[in-house]
């Protein structure tokens, strides 16, 4: 089972962590980091910004330049996960295991978000799958009498440009209306190989939310029955949704002074 | 960072595709004999509907091949409302993300805004924190806003069928309710009233008397659309057994809302994944197990009911808690002027602005730093649905740790339901596609977002 040194490959990469990078007081500047305490693997850093404000490649005269964020997500759990938490994943890696498939191998991690003591009752419990297990980890999810995960409520895309590896996240929102409980499925994929393959066969609702997340990230749902653009044209160039992606938008002059369009302005890293 | 070189879905059509020597027959006016008489042993026609026409609620496109009066194959086209508000919200803080997506679904702004808020309050942290009557309140504007989307459909419904009437009392029935949205927002749509933590300010005096003498009347106008069409042998002969769309159909289709209950099973997100309290309130799920159009509209029809009953258990709880706060006590998340509305309409508490730029120049960098950078949301992604009128609104949000939204996804009903419109008018004929259509309900504006 996830031990929490074993899940994924993401423990390899030469990301700073938050201890390196900002010192003692990580713990107070980085969000999340309370749950490495609980002997998890600790956040998992998907990208490290610099400065404030915006300001790239010029002065910065604002004192925040050396400013340095790691943004870290939630990481992985440990059991106990509370709740039913621990009973379904029980159960999915029993189901798994009398199909052939390993479970680590098939789960990369097991986040639970909020993990507290004791149980938090908004906790939602996310499992990263690999993509070459997805369908498999959707059918006994699905067809289990113990998990019966029959509803799907579709497929929404993040892009995360700085997590090397795993730039783009498929996220599946499966509910169980027998049961009365959800579960958030995360499937990553390196950019230069963006497939995924397609739920399309298990569930037929997450045809359009394939299309939508492939328009908008240009995640490729192998064996989709149709993956065309759904919002954008059929022409359009690009995927809307990416983070390197501009917004657009014109400087609106009011009153004699000019606002600049919303992607250029100040932020606050 | 482009995906250059990767297989693209819309491939190049290939050369026998699009054989020269086939015919192609497009038509825009004209005599139908002339067209049809060129068309000369072509008896597949495919037929445009939309995305100007009136029966497709907004724009959308519906592609119709048919074979006579039979509809053979259904498809839609959508993606011309598309405004990119998601990407939109990610470029503002999390407060002014209400502003964005009470703009997608708009005749149900309100469910957009609640559900928005909800999760943003689970990344928080502060579900629990979040005061009794701003949760009231929110109910109380959900259960008027179901009310009044139900109103536009039935009406709109009502009018593709040539009932203009049922549409004038649809519409003068919403009115009311609009009038009481106008008394607390100050708008009759697009509120961004629902806010992180609460709501943005509290309802006006006496808004309980005012929703208490707006009640009777729409209770009166549900009567008339129900006189009107429930037993009306022609509106039954066009929707009985018309758009039938089973369980399984449902569930594999992921279609929620009043459709999934016209086949008899009792999902509701207000009982099944409660939320802003509604596990407290006395209220009933309706099903029908005809699963047709005609069931469709008599489960609307008493939604709207047993939406009232919510209302006015709501309204008693509102008396109970007046002066109660509607905001997080948490300063770092609640903005810190309660507004005041000024004669004309708007404007800030002036007590406020006095106390801020006369006695406390902390309060007003801090007033400065919440409302230009916003609140920092710590990092990790929620998922919160609430019952829409139209089905199981999602919205995944997911935060960077920043002041924006890294990521605000909204799975709207009526984008999935779409999905089911081939099942529903298939084998049906081209009459019966408006019907079919009108019994999802789709906004095209939650659509394409």
């Amino acid at each position: 089972m996830t031990d929490g040194t074993t899940a994924g490959g993401a423990a390899d990469k030469p990301v700073p962590q938050p201890e390196e990078v900002l010192g003692p007081r990580s713990g107070e500047l980085v969000a999340g980091s309370e749950q490495a305490g609980r002997g998890g693997r600790g956040p998992e850093v998907v990208e490290v910004r610099r400065g404030m404000f915006g300001v790239h490649g010029s002065g910065d005269t604002s004192g925040y330049g050396g400013l340095v964020q790691p943004v870290a997500m939630p990481g992985a759990a440990t059991r106990p996960y509370g709740g039913w938490f621990d009973e379904a994943v029980d159960v999915l890696a029993e189901v798994l295991g009398e199909q052939g498939v390993a479970f680590d191998a098939a789960v990369e991690r097991v986040v639970v978000d909020p993990h507290t003591d004791p149980p938090s009752p908004h906790a939602e419990l996310t499992l990263d799958v690999a993509r070459e297990h997805l369908l498999a980890v959707c059918r006994v999810l699905r067809d289990d009498q113990d998990l019966r995960f029959e509803l799907s409520l579709g497929v929404s895309g993040v892009h995360y440009p700085d997590d090397t590896g795993r730039e783009l996240h498929a996220v599946y929102h499966l509910t169980s209306v027998t049961h009365g409980r959800r579960v958030r499925l995360e499937v990553s994929v390196p950019d230069a190989d963006p497939h995924i393959p397609s739920t399309t066969s298990l569930y037929p609702t997450n045809d359009w939310h394939e299309r939508e997340t492939w328009d908008f990230f240009g995640i490729v749902f192998d064996d989709h029955p149709g993956l065309a653009r759904i919002e954008m044209p059929d022409d359009w160039p690009g995927h809307p949704q990416r983070k390197d992606y501009p917004l657009g938008g014109i400087p609106v002059e009011y009153k004699g002074a000019t606002v600049p369009p919303p992607d250029t302005r100040r932020s606050y890293s | 960072m482009t995906t250059t070189g990767a297989p693209h879905a819309t491939r190049p059509p290939t050369a026998d595709e699009f054989d020269p020597g086939i015919p192609g027959f497009e038509a825009s006016g004209g005599d139908w004999d002339e067209i049809a008489r060129e068309a000369v042993g072509e008896e597949r026609i495919v037929v445009n509907m939309g995305p100007q026409h009136p029966s497709t609620h907004g724009v959308l496109r519906l592609m119709l091949e048919i074979d006579g009066e039979t509809v053979t194959e259904a498809r839609c086209g959508i993606g011309y409302l598309h405004t990119g508000i998601e990407k939109n919200m990610e470029f503002r803080t999390w407060t002014q993300g209400t502003t964005f997506c009470t703009r997608m679904d708009y005749l149900a702004p309100l469910f957009q805004e609640t559900a928005y808020c909800l999760a943003t309050e689970r990344l928080l942290g502060v579900t629990d924190d979040v005061p009794e009557r701003a949760s009231i309140i929110r109910v109380l504007m959900m259960e008027l806003n179901r009310v009044a989307s139900h109103l536009v459909c039935l009406g709109t419904g009502g009018n593709e069928m040539g009932a203009t009437t049922v549409m004038t009392i649809g519409f003068t029935a919403r009115e009311e309710i609009l009038r009481l949205f106008e008394a607390v927002t100050g708008l009759r749509m697009n509120h961004a009233y629902v806010r992180p933590g609460g709501v943005a300010q509290d309802v006006p005096e006496g808004f309980e008397d005012q929703v208490r003498a707006a009640l009777p009347k729409v209770r009166h106008y549900l009567g008339q659309l129900g006189d009107l069409m429930l037993a009306n042998p022609i509106f039954k002969a066009r929707l009985t057994d018309v758009g039938v769309l089973n369980l399984a159909g449902c569930m594999a289709l992921g279609v929620t809302g009043p459709v999934l209950r016209s086949t008899g099973l009792p999902y509701d997100v207000r009982k099944a994944f409660p939320y802003s309290g509604y596990e407290t309130y006395d209220f009933d799920v309706p099903t029908s197990t005809d699963a047709d159009c005609y069931s469709r509209v008599v489960l609307r029809l008493e939604e709207c009911y047993q939406s009232l009953r919510i209302v006015e258990q709501a309204l008693t709880r509102l008396e109970a808690t007046s002066g109660a706060p509607v905001m997080v006590a948490d300063k770092k998340i609640a903005w810190p002027a309660q507004l005041a509305i000024g004669a004309d309409g708007q404007g800030n508490s002036l007590d406020h602005i006095r106390q801020i730029m006369g006695t406390s120049m902390e309060a007003l960098i801090h007033h400065f730093k919440l409302v230009t950078e916003g609140f920092r949301v710590p990092a990790g992604q929620a998922w919160q649905t609430v019952e829409h009128p139209r089905g199981e609104l999602g919205v995944h949000a997911v935060s960077d740790g920043g002041t924006k939204p890294y990521r605000a996804h909204f799975r709207d009903p009526s984008f999935n339901n779409l999905q089911a419109v081939s099942v529903m008018c298939e084998g049906g004929q081209v009459a019966d596609v408006v019907v079919a259509v009108a019994s999802l309900d789709p906004v095209l504006g939650g659509v394409d977002r």
